[in-house]
């Protein structure tokens, strides 16, 4: 014989349930004066993406008036901007390149926490200095921080780095590091430079230059100062590694992401900056809000008259998967990030609450079925949450598949499965992955709560004698 | 009462599917599909009044369907603190209609701001991805499925299940077709979200197979008959419910004339009607006959 559950157990999931859909949806804030803090994230928090609450409008031109733009170079600020875009977790912008006229990159992204002040948003998306390898360390700098070493190589020279993971030094242990090739035109210089700093235990330092005019303008200096390593051996093939003691991946990874913008032949510069409008209309966001309200109301009350108690019990579950999801997506737990909700998001959840329903259905019905077939409640209980693991089991681990092969294929490589497809060029497609992401946390809520919560609600509740006729699991009455 | 027979009917089903496709690669043929800025590529063009002119949006708006098409989208943006429209079309547009609107709006005392043609964001490299994606997506299923069912043939199964799967992913890209609706981000949610919907519905079938072919050794047809009708209370009540959810963001769209979501909505509550469709009238049937194909070649 099983151990039985308790019957508090109902009461206490359902109560836990309420509670995480009232501070999931209202949050939890507190008021000193007319400061406001957030303790908890609610709805009000959420994150909405460019088609759902409008966001920022920039075009980005290379800052060289004379400078003719081709295709590749414009190509190349649109990976630059999208890769600062997907590091900064903003996956729902758009990106455009413009080939008419002089050439230029038109970039829709949404506002979120750290964008509020478009102009800084788009100083720090447009940022490229260039890129130049000096002889000497960081300390060879003239009065106004200005290095005054040999300059050895330019951003031309350079032709691509990357972020790597491996045994690279003599010691043989696995470290992050930059691996570094360069054209033609730099691995000459680059041969002879290293061999006289190997010479001497000399560093090869690396800077942005943003220009004199820059500088000026915004009251910075020139040069901006980015890694010094030691020369240990002569490069002669113009493939470098680049090493540090302790480096992370996202130390590697900044600093090939900079390098490989350093190397546009050119910087980069913002035209005209617009705020723009919601593009699925202003009306969107509450339509939305409205049809979500009434289709749950609509799913609970059929759940209840088609099942009762079972279809209680699985409304009850169908909240907190909701909630449940919402929490993931506010960043109502601390570990979680916020995430930008979008039209393609807001489709995952429909699906993941579909997928909530289903699972309650096929237990509901196994249970009706085993009732009508001469069970008793406890084994009809029993038989038909066993007997329907299996269809939901398979069921929800397919729709996985189908969510993580998505997240990976249209994640930036840095993403949770990005690294299965790191080779593929950055994508410019997150409303895909913002797909993805809400259906695999629909799966995941959806184990939890119409698994987990709801089978152990209902096996608790069944316990209680007013619950003891057959009638209410859809059963004939007694 | 005598029980309807899925298996017999797979060739009236197979009929009906292939009628509505044909339906649809005719008006695809005819209408051709209409591809927004993002797949395209296209043109736009951005106005403001002069200072203290207020803007007459429908105006403008009308204008710009005079003179570049009545496919126009337009938008309010803002720029420096004053209302500025933004006016796209996907493919191309001729530089002397552009001229001719912006003759048209400096009478009205409004100066064009900028002018851009632009390269799709989802180009090529969107549509490999897809690629990647949807054959990726589809040997990892082929080998879950054919792993757990592999008891009652694991691999037809899963093909089977793609077969489905393809018949409503086209369903609700007809759907985009027919109702002249253009392909945007939403057909990418829409599709996704039906492949999900559709998988999960033809697993919940194969699993009901396998648990009364544990039992039983009748015929293929009999046994996925029979699992049809177990199965089929429980598909009509989740597509019911799930239709109805949709239905109310359909609605809701509707009343409150947001456009974009209505051409979210009903696609799906297609694609969701040939999800439940195709997994009790194509997807088993179908695995019917490969199987007893393949035991007629072996005996």
């Amino acid at each position: 014989m099983k151990k039985r559950t308790p019957k508090a157990a109902f009461f206490i999931v359902a109560l836990l349930i309420v509670a995480l859909c009232f501070t999931s949806f209202f949050g939890i804030y507190s008021q000193y004066g007319d400061r406001t803090d957030t303790h908890i994230h609610g709805l009000n928090d959420i994150r909405w993406g460019i088609d759902i609450k409008g966001g920022v409008d920039a075009t980005f031109e290379p800052s060289d008036e004379k400078y003719e733009a081709d295709a590749d170079d414009l190509e190349a600020i649109k990976t630059i901007i999208e890769q600062r875009m997907i590091a900064k977790n903003i996956t729902d912008y758009e990106a455009y390149v413009d080939t008419s006229g002089k050439g230029a990159v038109l970039i829709r992204f949404p506002w979120t926490d750290e964008i509020q002040d478009p102009e800084k948003a788009v100083q720090w998306l447009g940022q490229t200095g260039n890129l130049q390898f000096r002889l000497g360390d960081r300390n060879q700098v003239d009065e106004n921080g200005n290095p005054t070493g040999e300059l050895v190589l330019e951003g031309k020279d350079v032709a691509s780095a990357s972020a790597e993971y491996g045994a690279v030094d003599e010691t043989g242990a696995n470290q992050y590091y930059i691996s570094l090739e360069l054209e033609d035109s730099g691995t000459k210089k680059f041969s002879e430079a290293t061999k006289k700093q190997a010479a001497s235990n000399g560093a090869i330092s690396i800077w942005l230059d943003y220009g004199e005019s820059w500088a000026k303008e915004n009251n910075a200096p020139r040069y901006e100062f980015k890694s010094d390593p030691v020369v240990q051996n002569q490069i002669t093939n113009g493939k470098a590694v680049i090493t540090q003691s302790n480096q992370t991946y996202e130390g590697a990874k900044e600093l090939a992401d900079i390098i490989n913008a350093g190397s546009l032949p050119f910087s980069i510069k913002a035209g005209s900056i617009a705020s723009t409008s919601a593009t699925l209309g202003n009306n969107a966001l509450s339509a939305m809000g409205i049809a979500a309200i009434i289709a749950m109301v609509l799913v609970c009350a059929l759940m209840i008259v088609l099942y009762r108690l079972p279809g209680f019990v699985a409304a009850l579950a169908l909240c907190g998967q909701m909630a449940l999801t919402i929490a993931c997506l506010t960043g109502y737990f601390g570990f979680m990030d916020p995430f930008t909700m979008t039209l393609p998001g807001i489709a995952g959840l429909i699906l993941s609450i579909g997928i909530g329903v289903d699972c309650n259905v096929i237990t509901a019905e196994a249970v009706r079925d085993e009732l009508r077939a001469g069970k008793t409640i406890d084994s009809a209980i029993r038989s038909g949450s066993k007997g329907s693991f299996g269809a939901i089991f398979d069921g929800n681990i397919t729709v996985l598949i189908v969510a993580v092969v998505l997240m990976g294929v249209f994640g930036s490589s840095d993403g949770i499965f990005g690294w299965m497809f790191s080779w593929l060029p950055v994508s410019a497609t997150g409303s895909v992955y913002a797909f993805g992401y809400t259906l695999l946390l629909g799966v995941v809520t959806n184990f939890v709560m119409g698994l987990w919560a709801s089978r152990l609600m209902l096996r608790s509740i069944s316990r209680f004698k007013i619950f003891r006729n057959p009638w209410f699991y859809g059963g004939e009455r007694k | 009462m005598k029980k309807f027979d899925f298996v017999a009917f797979l060739p009236k089903a197979l009929m009906i599917s292939a009628a509505i496709m044909v339906v649809g690669l005719l008006c695809n043929v005819i209408f051709g599909t209409q591809m927004d800025i993002s797949f395209k590529g296209g043109t736009q063009v951005r106005y403001q009044c002069v200072e203290s002119v207020e803007m007459d949006e429908n105006k403008v708006v009308e204008l710009a369907k005079k003179h570049l098409g009545n496919d126009v989208k337009w938008q309010m943006d803002e720029l420096e603190g004053k209302d500025m429209i933004t006016i796209s079309r996907a493919g191309e547009t001729d530089a002397e209609k552009i001229n001719a609107l912006k003759a048209d709006l400096e009478k009205l005392d409004m100066i064009e701001q900028s002018r851009d043609s632009l390269s799709p964001s989802k180009g090529t490299k969107f549509l490999l991805r897809c690629l990647l994606a949807l054959g990726l997506a589809a040997v990892l299923l082929i080998v879950y499925v054919g792993f757990r069912f592999r008891r009652i043939g694991g691999v037809p199964a899963g093909v089977s299940a793609l077969i489905a799967l393809v018949h409503d992913l086209l369903i609700v890209y007809f759907a985009f077709v027919i109702f002249g609706l253009e392909l945007n981000d939403n057909f990418v949610a829409v599709m996704l979200t039906i492949l999900g919907y559709s998988l999960n519905d033809t697993i919940v079938i194969f699993d009901r197979v396998r648990t009364l072919r544990r039992r039983s050794n009748a015929p293929l047809a009999d046994v996925v008959n029979e699992s049809l009708h177990h199965v089929l209370r429980r598909t009509i009540i989740t597509t019911v419910t799930t239709c109805l959810a949709i239905l109310a963001v359909l609605v809701v769209a509707l009343v409150m004339n947001v456009d974009s979501i209505v051409s979210f909505a009903l696609p799906m509550l297609l694609g969701a009607i040939s999800g439940s469709y195709s997994s009790l009238f194509l997807s088993g049937p179908i695995w019917v006959r490969w199987m007893n194909r393949k035991a007629a070649k072996n005996a």
